[in-house]
């Protein structure tokens, strides 16, 4: 789904040049779920924000579901990230003058699409986000978890196949992490490629691949399937929260369905 | 995206920032309303105009000896200085069908004195025409007779400041002044009267024309006034004059008829110009109101910038986002225009309540114009604030307020 070929930015700081990413190689199938760590300034960000298309690399090449997007122009590109890509952010990016529903409607009407459906889209992941009985109002009176929960319906509204999170729960408390981290498991549990960027060691493990990024290389990059079964049970530390209802035979099915995609 | 979600989003926008748009709202519809107003004041003048010229009733072609137009090239080679016009081509000219009255005039400066005052004053010596052409009444006793066509008569008729200053209260009528060096009796003075065509009939003396003649020792006239009929094509009548003249004149076409309608004419010109450069100067205010715009979308562009980074993000292009600050401006500009023409009209009404002799009137390319050029000056002036708006990297605009 998505493949980075020798990928390299460079950032001029104060004259010198400075490698925020450096030759970094990635392949990623369909239903992954990864976490990218590492120190502060390492890259984290930035290869997020290339996995998203926010950002042009200098040189190298990245296929997105086999489109070589290096080679699209900018209306392309907004098109497939608007189609494809969720972003959830550390700071949330909720438009305060909207209210939770019009925050999450905003891609849709981005995207042109009728009234109706976006009506029946937003009250559906709404309620996927346990806030249903919140869509009226407006940021300002709503928790930082539940800001955070508001962005992830924003994220997946638009039932994009790749999550990306960067630190989304670096704004939170213990608490109201675990809920939003129960929030985005569950949607790569029914299918979506997460990707999470997080100094959350604790957080970082959950994860069923684990890359570590120093200095815009990739460091390491290991599979933790075999260990997969025990941070599952050690889940409910984090997340023994209700507003969300896990049909777990049902996402085991989704699961290996997409093992095989 | 849709247009009515633009719609719902930019009056989001708009209730969000109350004062920022009344002030952006205020700015668009004052310049608006005074292209409207202002060219409503220009069109107001010019039907006065209008109004005063055929208030006048009658038609006037005015014959002036001598050639206005030049035809260019270098001076002519013969027939330089024209042959005056005579009373007799006055009487010529009286022939041709269609003219009903024919006032020939002799202009000059006299001195004219009674017991010890004297003073210096335009006297024009005419006939019984004059008065009828130039729709004169006479104030108290009477005005010149047909007599005056033809004989040298020793009298004269007063304009009222002329005779105030000669007289002062005292009676004129019957009384002898002495007008360069000869004695006339007045017979009349003119009604109290404004200014008529130029001419400060209040400030004036008229003679007979033959006394005029022998007073000034010219047989040329300063000018022939005819009056035509409601019914005549004046232009024909023109033309008529002008051979009337050439074949008096040996073939040269040596005088200038004026028309009302010509001046008439030129007035309307000259208000209508003025008309479109008072539009010109109004739509400055436009102007000032585009570059508030301006100004106020930059400050929304960097005070949105981390809004623009996220809609970037979800999936808006860079189109779409100069789409929605263009799209604002426009939206801005539409209410304030509607604004500022509801406001204009309401003025313009009241107006002309207030002042039913001066009714306002916009002319008809009044508003197009104003929302042309508050369109165009809302577009020049929001495409580079929305292009800036564009070009913001999402990256460094989510970052820029992430801290
Ligand atoms: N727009 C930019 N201009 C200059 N330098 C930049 C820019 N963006 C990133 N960098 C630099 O590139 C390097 C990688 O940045 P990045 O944000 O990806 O780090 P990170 O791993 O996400 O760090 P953190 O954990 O603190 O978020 C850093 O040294 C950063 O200062
Ligand atoms: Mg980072």
């Amino acid at each position: 789904m998505i493949k980075l070929e020798a990928i390299n930015k460079t950032y001029q700081v104060g004259g010198s040049p400075l490698r925020a990413l450096c030759d970094v190689s990635l392949q990623i199938e369909p239903g992954e779920y990864l976490s990218v760590m590492g120190p502060s300034g390492s890259g984290k960000s930035t290869l997020l924000n290339m996995i998203g298309l926010l950002d042009r690399p200098d040189s190298g090449r990245y296929w997105f579901d086999q489109v070589a997007t290096e080679e699209l122009n900018e209306e392309r590109r907004a098109h497939l990230r608007g189609e494809n890509i969720g972003f959830i952010f550390q700071s949330f990016h909720l438009i305060n003058r909207l209210t939770a529903f019009e925050n999450v409607e905003l891609p849709m009407m981005l995207a042109g699409q009728p009234v109706k459906q976006r009506r029946s889209a937003v009250t559906d992941v709404m309620a996927m986000v346990g806030l249903s009985d919140r869509a009226s109002h407006k940021p300002n009176q709503l928790s930082g978890g539940q800001l955070q929960r508001v962005a992830i319906a924003r994220a997946i509204v638009m039932r994009p196949r790749l999550l990306l999170a960067d630190e989304p729960t670096g704004n939170l408390d213990s608490h109201s992490g675990g809920e939003v981290i129960d929030v985005i498991e569950k949607l790569n549990q029914d299918g979506i490629t997460l990707i999470t960027v997080t100094h959350d060691q604790q957080l970082g493990d959950r994860a069923r691949r684990h890359i570590r990024m120093v200095d815009g290389m990739i460091d390491s990059d290991h599979n933790a399937h075999i260990k997969g079964s025990n941070i599952k049970s050690s889940q409910t530390k984090i997340s023994d929260i209700k507003s969300v209802d896990i049909d777990s035979a049902d996402t085991e099915d989704k699961k290996s369905d997409d093992a095989t995609i | 995206m849709r247009l009515f979600d633009q719609l719902v989003f930019n009056r989001q926008l708009f209730m969000r920032h109350r004062v920022r748009t009344v002030l952006l709202l205020l700015a668009v519809s004052i310049g608006v309303a005074s292209v409207i107003l202002l060219t409503s004041l220009g069109e107001g003048a010019r039907g006065y105009v209008d109004r005063e010229f055929s208030a006048l009733g009658n038609r006037i072609l005015i014959v002036l000896p001598g050639r206005k137009e030049t035809t260019g090239g270098g001076p002519p080679i013969y027939g330089a200085s024209p042959r005056d016009l005579t009373l007799e081509d006055a009487n010529a000219l009286g022939r041709i069908p269609g003219v009903l009255a024919v006032a020939p005039i002799i202009a000059g400066t006299t001195t004219i004195a009674h017991s010890n005052r004297s003073r210096e004053v335009i006297t024009l010596g005419s006939t019984d025409a004059f008065f009828t052409v130039r729709q004169l009444n006479v104030g108290m006793g009477r005005l010149l007779s047909a007599r005056a066509r033809t004989e040298p008569l020793a009298v004269c008729v007063l304009g009222v400041k002329v005779k105030r200053e000669l007289f002062g209260s005292r009676r004129a009528l019957g009384q002898w002044v002495r007008v360069g060096d000869r004695r006339m009796r007045v017979i009349g003075v003119l009604e109290e009267r404004g200014e008529s065509l130029g001419l400060d009939m209040r400030d004036m003396l008229v003679i007979p024309v033959r006394t005029a003649e022998q007073l000034f020792d010219s047989p040329g006239l300063f000018r022939i006034l005819l009056d035509i009929a409601p019914s005549a094509d004046s232009d024909k009548i023109q033309e008529q004059t002008l051979r009337v003249i050439r074949k008096r004149h040996d073939g040269e076409e040596d005088v200038t008829v004026i028309s009302q309608d010509s001046m008439l004419a030129a007035f309307d010109n000259i208000l209508a110009t003025l008309t479109m450069a008072i539009a010109a100067i109004s739509s400055i205010s436009l102007l000032v109101a585009g570059i508030l715009i301006m100004n106020i979308s930059l400050i929304s562009v960097s005070q949105r910038r981390k809004e623009i980074g996220l809609l970037k993000a979800i999936g808006a292009s860079s189109r779409q986002i100069k789409q929605l600050f263009i799209g604002e401006s426009l939206l801005l500009i539409s209410m304030g225009s509607a604004l500022g023409i509801s406001v204009a009209f309401a003025l313009i009404f009241v107006f002309a309540g207030l002042w039913p002799s001066f009714p306002l009137q916009p002319p008809t390319w009044a508003v197009p114009a104003a929302l042309l050029v508050a369109f165009g000056t809302g577009l020049v002036f929001s495409i580079m604030p929305a292009k800036r708006a564009a070009a913001l990297d999402p990256v460094l605009a989510l970052r820029g307020l992430q801290h």
